[in-house]
Parts: C-alpha cells; sequence; structure tokens
C-alpha cells in the first residue's frame, strides 16, 4: 500500500513530527549560540603567531 | 506491510492511543523538572563567578534535560509499580501511550546528550556531577533502594538536591560549602514533603508494596518522623542564614517559613488517623502544600541576596 502525501496518517502524527522538528530548530539554535558566546567571550582564542612557531 | 491499517476498531483504538509529543514530554516529568531549573538557577547565580547569560542558559537547559532524562528512566524502570498506583496511573507508559522502550530510548539519548552538551558548554566537573545524579536517581535510588529500604526517601532525595551543586559548578569548575548547604537544605526537606503525601495518598504505596515508612513501619512512626526531620530542617535552614548564601532577607523568610513549617508538623505529629480521615487529611494536604512554599521561597530568597550583592545589598555585608 502506497504511502501519499494527504494520507490520515500524515494528520494523525502532525503534531509528533511538529514537535521534532521544533526540537530540532531550537538545538541548532542553541548550539549556534553557544558558539557564537564562546568565541566572543574569549573561550577559544587563537593561538599566537609565535606560539605555533 | 505497513503499518497502515484500514478503518477497523483495532485502527480507532491505536489512533487514539497513539503517543503525541506531549506524551514523550510527560516522560520528562515537567513538574520535577521546574525544581530543578530552579535550584539549579539559583545555584548558578548564587555562585561568586560571572557567568555568559547565554552560557549560563544552556547549562540551566542542560541540567533540565538531564534531569528529565533521568525521569524517563525512572518511569520506564517504575512502569509496574506507576500500573498500581492512583497517582501515577496515567503516566504515558502504564496508560498505554509510549512504550517501555522507548521511554528507555529517550531516556538514554537525552542522558548522553545533556551530559555531554552540559561538558561543552560549561566544564567536565559540571558534566560529571549531572552525569552522576542521573546515575544516582536512577540506579541508586529507583533500582536500588525504593523497592528495598523504607529509608528509600531520604537516601535518594539527595538525587533531587544535586542541581544547585550543578549550577555552582557550571559557573565555578570547582567545589565550596555553599552549594553543599542548598544541597542539605533540599535533602532534608525531601523526606517530611514525600511522606505527608504517603499519609493522604494512603494505600497507594501498600498496593504498589513499596516499603514507604506509611507501609513498613505505620502511620504513626510516619508522623513522628515528618516532626523530627521538620526539626532538623529548620535548625539547619535557619542556621544558613549566617554563612554566605544568607543574609537579612534569607532570615526574615526562613524564620517565617520554619514557624509555619513547624506548626504543620507538631499538628500532623498530633493527630490519629481517626482524626486525619474525618476531614480527609486536610492537615497532611496543607502540610505537603507549604512544603512546595518552602523550598521556593527559601531558594528565591538565596537568589535575591546573590542578585542583590553586587549592590551591597545582599548578604551580611
Amino acid at each position: 500500500m502506497s504511502i501519499k502525501t494527504t494520507h490520515e496518517l500524515h494528520q494523525r502524527r502532525f503534531g509528533r513530527n511538529l514537535g521534532v522538528a521544533l526540537v530540532l530548530v531550537g538545538f541548532i539554535a542553541v548550539v549556534f549560540g553557544l558558539t557564537v558566546a564562546k568565541v566572543t567571550s574569549g573561550d577559544f582564542e587563537m593561538p599566537r603567531a609565535e606560539e605555533i612557531n | 506491510m505497513s503499518d497502515i491499517g484500514f478503518n477497523t476498531t483495532a485502527t480507532a483504538t491505536a489512533r487514539e492511543d497513539e503517543a503525541q509529543f506531549g506524551d514523550f514530554f510527560a516522560l520528562l516529568k515537567p513538574r520535577v523538572m521546574s525544581l530543578v531549573v530552579f535550584t539549579a538557577f539559583v545555584g548558578l547565580l548564587a555562585a561568586p563567578v560571572p557567568v555568559h547569560p547565554f552560557v549560563g542558559f544552556c547549562a540551566i537547559l542542560f541540567i533540565a534535560i538531564g534531569g528529565g532524562a533521568s525521569g524517563a528512566l525512572n518511569m520506564w524502570w517504575d512502569a509496574d509499580i506507576d500500573r498500581v498506583m492512583k497517582r501515577t496511573r496515567k503516566r504515558p507508559i502504564p496508560a498505554g501511550k509510549v512504550s517501555g522502550q522507548d521511554a528507555l530510548a529517550l531516556g538514554l539519548a537525552l542522558s548522553g546528550l545533556s551530559v555531554i552538551m552540559l561538558t561543552l558548554a560549561t566544564n567536565l566537573m559540571a558534566g560529571a556531577m549531572l552525569a552522576f545524579t542521573i546515575f544516582f536517581y536512577v540506579v541508586i535510588y529507583s533500582m536500588w533502594l525504593k523497592r528495598t529500604t523504607p529509608q528509600n526517601i531520604v537516601i535518594g532525595g539527595a538525587a533531587g538536591a544535586f542541581p544547585p551543586v550543578i549550577g555552582w559548578l557550571a559557573a565555578t569548575g570547582s567545589m565550596a560549602v555553599e552549594p553543599w548547604l542548598m544541597f542539605a537544605l533540599i535533602f532534608m526537606w525531601t523526606p517530611p514533603h514525600f511522606w505527608a503525601l504517603c499519609l493522604f495518598m494512603r494505600n497507594d504505596y501498600d498496593n504498589a508494596q513499596v516499603p514507604m515508612l506509611t507501609v513498613t513501619h505505620g502511620r504513626r512512626a510516619t508522623r513522628v518522623h515528618i516532626l523530627v526531620y521538620t526539626v532538623l530542617l529548620a535548625v539547619l535552614a535557619v542556621a544558613a542564614a549566617f554563612t554566605g548564601i544568607g543574609g537579612p532577607i534569607y532570615l526574615t523568610v526562613s524564620v517565617v517559613l520554619n514557624a509555619l513549617f513547624l506548626r504543620g508538623a507538631v499538628r500532623i505529629w498530633r493527630r490519629d488517623e481517626e482524626m486525619a480521615e474525618a476531614d480527609n487529611f486536610l492537615v497532611e494536604r496543607k502540610f505537603f502544600k507549604l512544603s512546595l512554599l518552602y523550598l521556593f521561597l527559601h531558594f528565591g530568597a538565596i537568589l535575591a541576596e546573590a542578585v542583590l550583592r553586587p549592590w551591597g545589598l545582599g548578604g551580611w555585608g
């Protein structure tokens, strides 16, 4: 049995899928925000040239 | 064969029982999570090291997710008990909405995610303490103590007391006395809070054969225990006013709340079952409600002292 795009299954699981999608988008936003916060607060300062050499 | 059925009764039932997003969220025990969030937040802000606001937000978020993960693992393990008890019968697993295996998978995945993310966002000490808290709640409390000893809630209460310590560690990366005072406050508060619940939930724990104090030592002994623990808690809570987390605001709040809490414990101690049943455990119910306010306001006062400190208003100056 093929699944049509408008199948009842999609309606039934819409809320769940939407919830998971929002959680994933939220997680991406958190990781991105954390990266920005860490980089701008100097936690990941690049090593100076003389330290590398 | 796909899982798509035709219009049968079975399909209709499956549709009604199908887990929604909210059912998975309910596995994380949102009400317990709110306590975790608040106490961890206070631990984070009471620490003497300033934290970047977004890093602080992430720390609280991952501590909350870790707390939720341990809730899901607890529901997976205790599904048989939850099925019997009135209070827990509607939880997602006993209600047939979520399978035990799904709860286990969600709990394990979120445990790993929260510990790794908290470590990356803050430091290894905080991540390790979160991992230990999940282990303590799931293995030490749920799997071991809960079904074997009437002291389950006393020792197991430690699991709920760790969040302010994790919050403090997230900010500082090192141990100090202050977060352990907050730990002690929740640790000593948990037994009278839960035993009051046991008194008015009456047969729930008996039916589930969980060795709560009311079941093993009787209801009279439980009333005595509530009084003793409340006296010890009052001494600790008021004494904490004169430490690094306290101050005049905390002292005022603590004296008032402990006077009310002690009065409630004495009233519980004076009553017998006949009196309690006559008013449907009114005093016990009021004590339980007060216990929620008690913890919230104590931590609120610690927060107020910490927030006002930069202006020279918090603490004892």
